[in-house]
């Protein structure tokens, strides 16, 4: 069976102000993949999925989501494109002045017109889903942090986003929750079809969950590796990524 | 301890032996210096007699791979104990070479270019904002801003009755003061029943909204300014930017439109708790009667005077709110930079209040107000 790429990066150059992150990185994202970035520690991992989401310029080159050239898209067009996108941050980010059911219904008011007790069955539905069900009147404060982060997708999930961003999902998270967390994901990858996009060096997350990747080497500025992460622990391309890969326990 | 050597051949042979605890001799360590400035192509260090150790001793044989590393002199290392080894190699991995372009001292022409850059950029981004401000102002009236009302009466009750108390207070206290002081000057010449016109003119005019600023600032404008950079610290204004929400529509607005519309009403509140203040001390202080001191307030008190007043209180309001925002939407990622935010916030609202007052006093002087 033949993939289709959803996203594409050709030539992306990621960095802030005169200091360059990555230079001319070009990678594929085919549809219902679960694709990781990784990389060690300020590699620009992150900063990859800011340009990615449109929140930081890039520096050169382009990124196409369905084919769309969202680097040189406006404002608008941009906002359009991102419609199709959920995305999970570091902490969550729930609006901590609303309660659960008020931050998820927040997208749902703004770029649909259904009726405010639809949104208020989504919201439901939506939590049920990430396994909240009940704590709709809850504020942020109020629960825990993998809470906060099943809140979180809850939230990116609202619009039934073909692609999902999540930045870090485990971080911060006890061994337990992270693993909920990844199965959370691939269910959602496996039973909607939506592709999922995870930038973490999160190591048990990448091999249980991940079907695709590329390894950012912070050294060169470029790729380091892309594959199967399984298959790249296997026949690692380079001593770097097999450091990465095995926790530096192959040294 | 003794750290003994000798050279021969180009090769500097070094024995360390015994225990090297709190080793300090600045002496032998001097020495070994002067021995390393030869022209070396190998050094040997054996530590076979020696016993206990600590970072003293690391210290003087990290100095010593550096040295050879920089001059590319070989070191062997023999009998070294396990954990010495493992510590200096740790020590010397380079893990990321620092860029050296950012330690660069930058010549000074080059660095007024780049303040000017700096400053250009800086009025650029705050005007962008106050415009974005203005066409979200533009999009309620439409019908079309992404504002939630009860964002904007959470804002509304901050900055009304909860500023009350305190507004109340300072007010007072200020209208004590210059009743006091101006007192003191006309008790000299038995004048001292126009202490009612100084303190509705003076409060009226010009104290009341410029205290009402002050306080405003230093409190709602730095909640703001804290409020919305705890926001992007937590990557809430993120989030909303990838929702295609505008910043300017969902957390600026409650908050300017609240200040704006109190203000007034607060610099109001300032002009009439001040005018007590006033009554307080002239009629406890130099025995004026309340009817003569109500009367010559009512006599001073100009419409004028009092719509000037309540215009600076409009005007500020929009300084604070936008300073507030204005930081809090471009503050960094971190917790310092709430704090730096919050600061730069009250102080630069504080400097602008002063520039308007300036402008709106030469305005009033031009057409005669």
């Amino acid at each position: 069976m033949t993939k289709t790429p959803i996203i594409t990066a050709k030539n992306l150059s990621v960095g802030y102000d005169d200091f360059l992150l990555m230079k001319n990185i070009s990678f594929e994202i085919n549809k219902g993949d679960i694709f990781i970035i990784m990389g060690g520690s300020g590699c620009g991992k992150s900063s990859l999925l800011k340009v990615m989401t449109g929140l930081v310029p890039a520096k050169g080159g382009h990124v196409y989501i369905e084919g769309k050239n969202f680097t040189n898209a406006t404002v608008s067009e941009q906002n359009e494109i991102m419609k199709k996108c959920g995305i999970l941050y570091q902490s969550g980010a729930l609006f901590s002045s609303m309660t659960l059911a008020e931050n998820i219904a927040l997208p749902l008011q703004q770029y649909t017109h259904y009726s405010a007790q639809t949104i208020r069955e989504l919201v439901s539905l939506k939590l049920a889903l990430v396994g909240l069900k009940g704590f709709e009147d809850f504020y942020p404060a109020e629960i825990s942090g993998g809470m906060k982060k099943r809140a979180g997708l809850a939230r990116a999930l609202a619009l039934d986003p073909e692609i999902v961003y999540f930045d870090e999902p485990s971080a911060g998270l006890d061994p337990v929750s992270s693993k909920l967390l990844d199965d959370l994901i691939l269910d959602i990858n496996q039973s909607l079809g939506t592709t999922i996009v995870i930038v973490t060096h999160e190591l048990s997350s990448i091999f249980a969950i991940g079907n695709n990747s590329i390894f950012l080497d912070g050294a060169t500025k470029s790729i380091g590796a892309r594959g199967n992460p399984k298959d790249l622990l296997k026949n690692p391309p380079s001593e770097v990524v097999k450091q990465f890969l095995t926790r530096g326990e192959s040294k | 301890m003794s750290l003994s050597y000798h050279i021969t051949d180009k090769t500097l042979s070094l024995t360390v032996s015994g225990d090297y605890i709190d080793y300090d001799n600045e002496a032998e360590k001097s020495a070994l210096n002067e021995a390393l400035s030869h022209k070396l192509s190998h050094i040997t260090i054996d530590a076979q007699a020696l016993k206990k150790w600590d970072s003293t001793l690391v210290v003087i044989l990290f100095n010593i791979m550096q040295v050879a590393n920089r001059k590319k002199i070989k070191v062997s290392l023999s009998h070294f104990p396990k954990g010495l080894e493992r510590l200096l190699n740790l020590a010397m991995t380079v893990d990321r070479k620092p860029d050296k372009s950012a330690f660069i001292q930058q010549p000074v022409l080059e660095r007024l270019g780049q303040w000017g850059i700096g400053v250009y950029t800086a009025t650029g981004k705050g005007l962008s904002f106050i415009g974005q401000t203005f066409r979200s102002i533009g999009r309620l009236i439409m019908g079309k801003a992404i504002m939630r009302k009860v964002d904007f009466l959470f804002a509304l009750q901050d900055c009304s009755w909860k500023a009350i108390p305190i507004v109340s207070l300072i007010s007072f206290m200020v209208g004590l003061i210059l009743a006091f002081v101006g007192a003191v000057q006309l008790k000299l010449f038995g004048a001292q029943i126009y202490v009612a016109s100084l303190v509705t003119i003076a409060m009226t005019r010009i104290m009341g909204a410029i205290m009402i600023g002050i306080i405003m600032a230093g409190r709602t404008g730095a909640s703001y300014a804290a409020t919305i950079g705890t926001m992007q610290v937590n990557e809430e204004v993120d989030a909303l930017k990838t929702m295609g929400i505008p910043t300017t529509d969902f957390l600026v607005l409650p908050r300017f439109l609240a200040l704006v519309l109190t203000m007034p009403f607060l610099t109001m509140w300032a002009d009439f708790m001040g005018m007590i203040g006033g009554g307080t001390v002239s009629i406890l202080m130099l025995d004026i009667v309340p009817q003569e001191y109500i009367r010559y307030s009512v006599n001073a008190f100009g419409l004028d005077n009092f719509l000037v007043g309540i215009f600076h209180g409009l005007v500020f309001g929009c300084v604070i709110a936008l300073c507030g925002c204005y930081y809090g939407v471009n503050c960094g990622r971190n917790a310092d930079s709430v704090g730096v935010a919050t600061t730069k916030a009250v102080v630069s609202a504080i400097v602008w209040m002063i520039v308007m007052t300036g402008l709106i006093t030469l305005a009033c002087e031009v057409i005669g107000v």
